[in-house]
This record gives structure tokens, sequence and C-alpha cells, in this order.
């Protein structure tokens, strides 16, 4: 391996190793002091990550503005992850995906995008004023979950939005389906557009072996990473990638309208590390996580009534490449709902899953699973089979509604508005999200028309367990919708 | 030389027995494997440093998981033995001519030809050609049978480390779908002493009641377990373990025994008040 020798270091880490050993007396924030000025805190956290929770200062670095060690660790993930830049994120993907779009977006100008976004990408439009062109993925109808957008459809936008400025993929979905974003890619940049791929849930692509191609290798120009997810750092630390097309100097002044002035040092070391630890041993650890969902794909299949899919999805075009990786299962053949079984794998089974919606759910795999623990998953869902196994008639199936649009979301949300019950929203203009949490994918957004159709899918989530999260009602029982509109 | 193998009980409570000499000591694949010669106990084994069997005292805990429900259900043919790397439930459940197969299904296979080199007074189970073994996880095991077994013993580890599976739902309900309609799973219940274990006892037994309509639990007094009060769950479809105990015909089998007798069978349902009031509270 070519990048071994320098991969292996992490000059954060030794940053703060160096710190700590020279017992600098501290008169700066934050107010513990190591840890001293909050006992319970230190005994409830561990003295260790107390003494680590230090402020920017010389010898560590200033992630707003980063000269020595940061920097040298974001440049190592950038070759790491094969970007020109790299910058690390203390606030989330979300702000990763945030500063990619408001990166390349300002206000009234388009960006082409599926719904099946996550709502951080929707919360950027809201911020910076952009509006959405929206591609509408195909949907596969046996299993009720959205697909990627196809090479056609993309083109299809493109040409009827030229003014468009950037192109933003899924790669890969929830669910672990890829858009052919190389094809992508070339398109866009062929008509002057920028191309940003939201890679929450694709960290593992810079790393495994016979993945999905990544982001930065299809020739994106910004990409969103979540290390925390597959690249094992802290919750909420997270990367985002530059291409070589794009100035990494107005991306960092982006990063710092919104980002804090005191980045957590546990979460840029976690970054730091978590990047040694994929550039020396991800190739093996992916190969294990594939092996281990592979595995357990095959026994909850053969259990019956499940279908636990993968690559057999791929048709070269809405599928153009399936995250083998990902354990996702569909339930719809043993008469419930993924958030049927999602609940009583938590509240029967003492198993917790990442997310299950109207007829999937989806177990996350990682490297710090086991062998048992995986067994207990197949075991719980054979017994939840044997238990709970209901007639299929009358179960929804699919999950995504094409939306219409009739006003920017920034406008939308912003504009005034008018409390109503769900029932009586029909005709109006939401001025809102709607979405069950987790996925977070939207099922209204802000500007989009409510219908008939809509309403009773949020009522059958709700009575299926979902929580509906984005409205101001807490309940979900009522909706702010545009005031005189429509 | 003062060499003493020792046991936290609690965090404020060792127990320590004098050992002669260390006959084995290697980490498998799952967990690290201990032999220990002593004057006391004889042979012991020890799993991650948790005492398991000793020479001494192994027949009062392998005579209660097996003897009792035999004698509720003589007529057992087709055994399923969890855990028990050992071979002393293997070696119990041999006394009967009247079972046909007996499958012991172990996790780690280190643990038997350890057992078979160093304990050979329950290794000796293993030579029954009743037995069939299976390196296997016990959880992925069972999922494949329905209506199978007369007699599931689960002769399981501490529910922390490679034994946790099977003190979850899915494993007992998995049990209950393996079992015939007249079968019974026995299994290892943990103690009720110490809050760290009654824990851990309850959370199984909770479990137990939700997959099985009859769910008792029963005693024995196990001198090198944490306080020596141990209990062992009796679940099934159908027999009750009182009710329904063949004490004549069980008689008839003249089984050689050091430790269980019917009269014992009936006893060990008994159960001091403290205990009767946990159980209660989740059940």
């Amino acid at each position: 391996m070519k990048t071994l020798k320098i991969q292996d270091r992490a000059p954060i880490m030794d940053a703060l190793n160096d710190f700590i050993s020279s017992r600098v007396v501290p008169f700066d924030v934050p107010g513990h002091k190591r840890g001293k000025g909050n006992k319970e805190l230190t005994e409830f956290l561990g003295e260790r990550c107390l003494t680590l929770d230090v402020n920017s200062m010389k010898p560590l670095d200033n992630l707003c503005h980063p000269v020595s060690v940061i920097k040298e660790a974001e440049d190592l993930a950038a070759e790491a992850f094969g970007a020109k830049n790299a910058f690390f994120m203390v606030s989330g993907t979300t702000s990763a995906v945030q500063a990619m779009i408001m990166s390349v977006c300002k206000k009234n100008d388009k960006i082409i995008l599926p719904r099946n976004v996550h709502r951080s990408v929707i919360n950027a439009l809201i911020l910076c004023g952009a509006v959405p062109v929206y591609v509408n993925p195909e949907l596969n109808q046996r299993l009720g979950i959205s697909l990627g957008m196809s090479l056609k459809a993309v083109e299809e936008a493109i040409l009827n939005n030229p003014d468009a400025k950037a192109v933003l993929v899924n790669n890969p979905t929830y669910y672990g389906i890829c858009s052919d974003i190389k094809g992508i890619t070339a398109l866009a940049h062929s008509h002057g557009m920028k191309v940003l791929a939201d890679e929450a849930h694709g960290t593992h692509f810079y790393f495994g072996k016979d993945m999905p191609i990544s982001g930065m290798a299809a020739g994106a120009d910004l990409a969103a990473v979540s290390m925390h997810k597959s690249g094992g750092s802290l919750t909420q630390s997270s990367i985002l990638l530059v291409g070589e097309n794009v100035n990494p100097h107005y991306v960092r002044q982006i990063i710092n309208l919104t980002q804090t002035t005191s980045g957590s040092y546990l979460l840029l070391s976690s970054l730091d590390i978590s990047r040694k630890k994929l550039a020396l041993d991800g190739e093996d650890t992916f190969k294990q996580v594939s092996e281990m969902a592979k595995y357990a794909r095959d026994e909850i299949n053969s259990i019956g009534g499940y279908y636990a899919y993968s690559k057999e999805l791929v048709n070269g075009d809405t599928v153009y490449d399936f995250d083998a990786t990902k354990l996702s299962i569909n339930t719809l053949g043993i008469g419930m709902a993924g958030i049927e079984v999602y609940d009583i794998l938590r509240d029967e089974y003492d198993i917790q899953i990442e997310f299950g919606d109207i007829g999937n759910i989806l177990a996350y795999i990682s490297i710090g699973d086991s062998q048992k623990n995986l067994e207990r998953l197949v075991s719980a869902l054979a017994e939840i089979k044997r238990i709970y196994q209901k007639d299929k008639t009358g179960m929804l199936d699919h999950e995504y509604i094409n939306p219409t649009v009739l006003v920017a979301p920034q406008e939308a949300f912003y504009s005034e508005k008018e409390l109503v019950a769900l029932e009586d929203s029909v005709g109006k203009i939401c001025t809102e999200f709607v979405m069950c949490y987790p996925p977070g994918i939207p099922i209204l957004a802000p500007g989009e028309l409510i219908t008939q159709e809509i309403i009773a899918y949020i009522k059958y989530a709700k009575e299926k367990g979902c929580l509906l999260t984005g409205t101001e009602d807490l309940e979900a029982n009522k909706i702010n919708i545009l005031k005189g509109g429509c | 030389m003062d060499l003493w193998y020792s046991e936290f009980h609690t965090k404020n409570v060792k127990f320590s027995i004098k050992v002669d000499k260390q006959l084995y000591s290697h980490k498998s694949e799952f967990q690290a494997i201990d032999i220990f010669e002593s004057e006391e106990f004889g042979r012991f084994l020890t799993l991650d440093g948790y005492m398991m069997l000793t020479e001494k005292d192994e027949f009062i805990y392998h005579e209660m998981i097996v003897h009792t429900p035999m004698a509720v259900h003589p007529e057992a043919k087709n055994i399923l033995v969890i855990g028990a790397g050992d071979g002393g439930v293997a070696r119990e459940l041999s006394k009967y001519k009247g079972i046909e197969t007996i499958d012991i299904v172990e996790i780690d296979e280190e643990v038997i030809s350890v057992c078979k080199k160093f304990l050979p007074k329950t290794a000796c189970g293993f030579e029954d050609e009743r037995v069939t073994l299976y390196f296997q996880d016990g959880l992925k095991f069972i999922r494949k049978y329905e209506n199978y077994y007369d007699l599931i013993i689960v002769d399981s580890t501490d529910p922390f480390g490679p034994g946790e599976g099977l003190f979850s739902k899915e494993f007992y309900g998995n049990c209950f779908k393996a079992l015939r309609e007249d079968g019974i799973m026995v299994n290892q219940h943990e103690s009720p002493f110490y809050k760290d274990d009654a824990t851990a006892m309850l959370r199984a037994h909770k479990r137990i009641v939700e997959s099985f309509p009859i769910s008792r639990v029963y005693q024995a007094h196990i001198p090198t377990y944490p306080s020596g009060h141990w209990l062992f769950g009796f679940a099934s479809k159908k027999h009750q373990p009182l009710a329904d105990l063949n004490e004549k015909q069980w008689n008839e089998l003249n089984i050689d025994t050091k430790y269980y007798n019917t009269k014992l069978h009936m006893g060990s349902f008994a159960l001091p008040n403290y205990v009767w009031e946990m159980l209660k509270n989740v059940e």
C-alpha cells in the first residue's frame, strides 16, 4: 500500500498527547478545567475524556482557521479519501451537507436532486434560498422503496433547467441503493453544473474492495461523508470532501458561517484516529462487514416471509449498484410494517436496529458487531414471524409520493402561515416538514402541495407507530399552511 | 508456594480455593479456558475466570438439571443439550436406556477437548453412542428445529460472555418451537442471592414466562457457585413439575444418584419467600 507510511500518523491525537504530558495550567475555557470543576461529570464520562476536552490553542490549532495539526490531519484525510481537500466537521453530516449546498447555490439558484433526500438537504435550501428541481426516483413496487435517479431523468431535468447550478446525488440511499454517479457527474459537468454527493451512508465506499464507486472517484465536486456511521468516529463528527474544481477557501468561509468556533477535540481526534484506521485496515474491515451482512441476509431469507435484498436489485439504471454491507429487509411478506417489527425487536427482544419504515427495516452492520449478535437478530426475526405473522392484505407498500412544489422552500418557510388540522389541509401549501424519523426523508417539505394521498399516508404511518417529526405541533395533528395560498 | 484461585462473587466478596497446580490455560476463539488441580475440590474448570465445575460438587448440578425433568417425562427420547462442554449432563442422560438421541451443541470445541483430556469424570458422558456433538452457536442450531425434541437442557455459562444469546427471549421462543407438545426445557437459572446475579436471573425468568405456558423454578445447593444458592428453570408446554412427577416409574428405573431423589424433587420446588416474591414480580 503506497500511502501506508504517511497514513499511519494521527497529528491531532499526537498533539493532544503532547499537550497532556506538558501539564499546562489552564486559565482558559472550558470551565470544568480538565474535569476538576465537575466531579460527577468526570466520574460519569471518565477522567481521560474530560482531560481531552480542551479549547483551541496554538499547539492544537483552530478548526475555523487550520494551519498546523488540524490542517495536517485534514490533508491526510483528503489523501486517504482521494480528494483535493477535506474539512473536519463537528455538527454532524447535516452541517457538511448544508456547507456543500451553500458553497454552490445562492438565493434563487436551481439545484437538481432526488426527492428522497435527507431533511438536511432541504434545510439547506431554506437557509440559502435555492430552488429544488426534483427528479422522481423510481419506485420498487414490491419493496416500497424509492430507488436512485435514472440517467435519463437527470438528463431531462438538466435540459429543462439549463440554468441549474448543481446536481445532488445520494450515494447511496439509506437502503443502500446507488445511482450512476459517474454518468451523472459527466453529464452535469458537460452542462457546467457541479455535482454534490450526499455520502452520509457511504464512508466505506472509499476504503472497501468491490464497493460501489465513491463520490470523489466518480469526479463529484463535493461530498459529505458521515464518518460516524461506517467510519467509526464519534457521533456528530463528519467530513466534507472537496474535489478539483472547487475553491476550498470559499468552502471554508461557508462552513464558518454556521460552524462553532469551539470545535470539540473529542470529535476532531475521533475523526483523525478513525481516518488512520480506515486507511490502514479499511479493506479488511469492510470485507468482514460485507461477509457478516451476507451471512445475516442468507439466514434471514431462509426464514421465509422476509426479503433481505442485495445486488440482485441492480438494473443498470435506477439501481446502478447496491451497497452489500447494508442489511435492508422487507417485512411486508409477513404482513407487518417495518416499523412494527422495529418496535417489537426493541420492546420484546432488546434489539435496537437503525430504522423501520412502512415496508422495511434496516439493521446497521459494522465492525463492532459479533457473530453472536447476528444470531440474536436472525433468531428474533424468526420468532417475530412465528408469533406475529399476519395476513398481508391491506398493507400499504409505497414510501414515495411524487411532490408538487408550488413555492420555493425558503419562501414557504418564512411566509405568513396558518395552523390547521391535518384533515383540513388538503389542497393547501405546506410551510413545514412532515417526516418519519428515522429515516428523516420528508413526506412533505415547505412549499409543497398537500394532497389527500399524502394525508392518508401520514395517518397510516402514525397508526403503524412511526414517529412523525418536523411539524410545529409535536403530535403532528395540525399542520402549518401558507396563509391565503391556493 | 501459596497458590490460590479466586473469583469475585461480588465486588466485595471473594471466593478462593487453594490450588496445587494449574493443568491448562489457553484462550480459545471464545473464552479463556483454565483447568486447576486442588486438594479440596479436585480438578476444576473455569471459563473467563468463572467457576464452571469442580470434581467434588459437579454431581449436584448435573443430577438436578437432568433427573428433575426426566422424572416428569421418563419417556423422553430425543434430547438436546446446549452448552455442557464438560460432558456431565451427557453422563447423567446416558443412565436412561429409553433415550434414543442426545444432541449436544457446544460453541467452543476446545472446551470439549480440554475436558476430555483433564476431566474424565464428566467427559465420560461423551462416550455414549447416542451422543452427537455439534460445534455451533446454540441460538443458530435451534432455529432450524420444529416439534422435534422431548427435552432441551440449557447448560449455559453466565449471561455475560459467549452464553449471552442463551438468555434471550428469541432463544427461549425458538426452544418452545423446537419442543414437541409434551416437551420440557430446563435451564441453568442463575442465583437469587447477590444483586447482579438476581437481576440476570429475573430477566431470564421473565423471558421464559413470556415464552412458555408453564414456567417454574427449583433450587439446589452448589458450594462453589456464588452464594451457593442456585436455581434451575423448568418450563414446558404441558407437564407440571410436581403434579406430573412419575415418582414410581422413575424409582423403578433404579438410577444411581448421589444427590437427586424424588422426595428432594418435590422439595426443590419449594422456594424461600424472598425468591417467591422476586419471581412473582416479573411473572
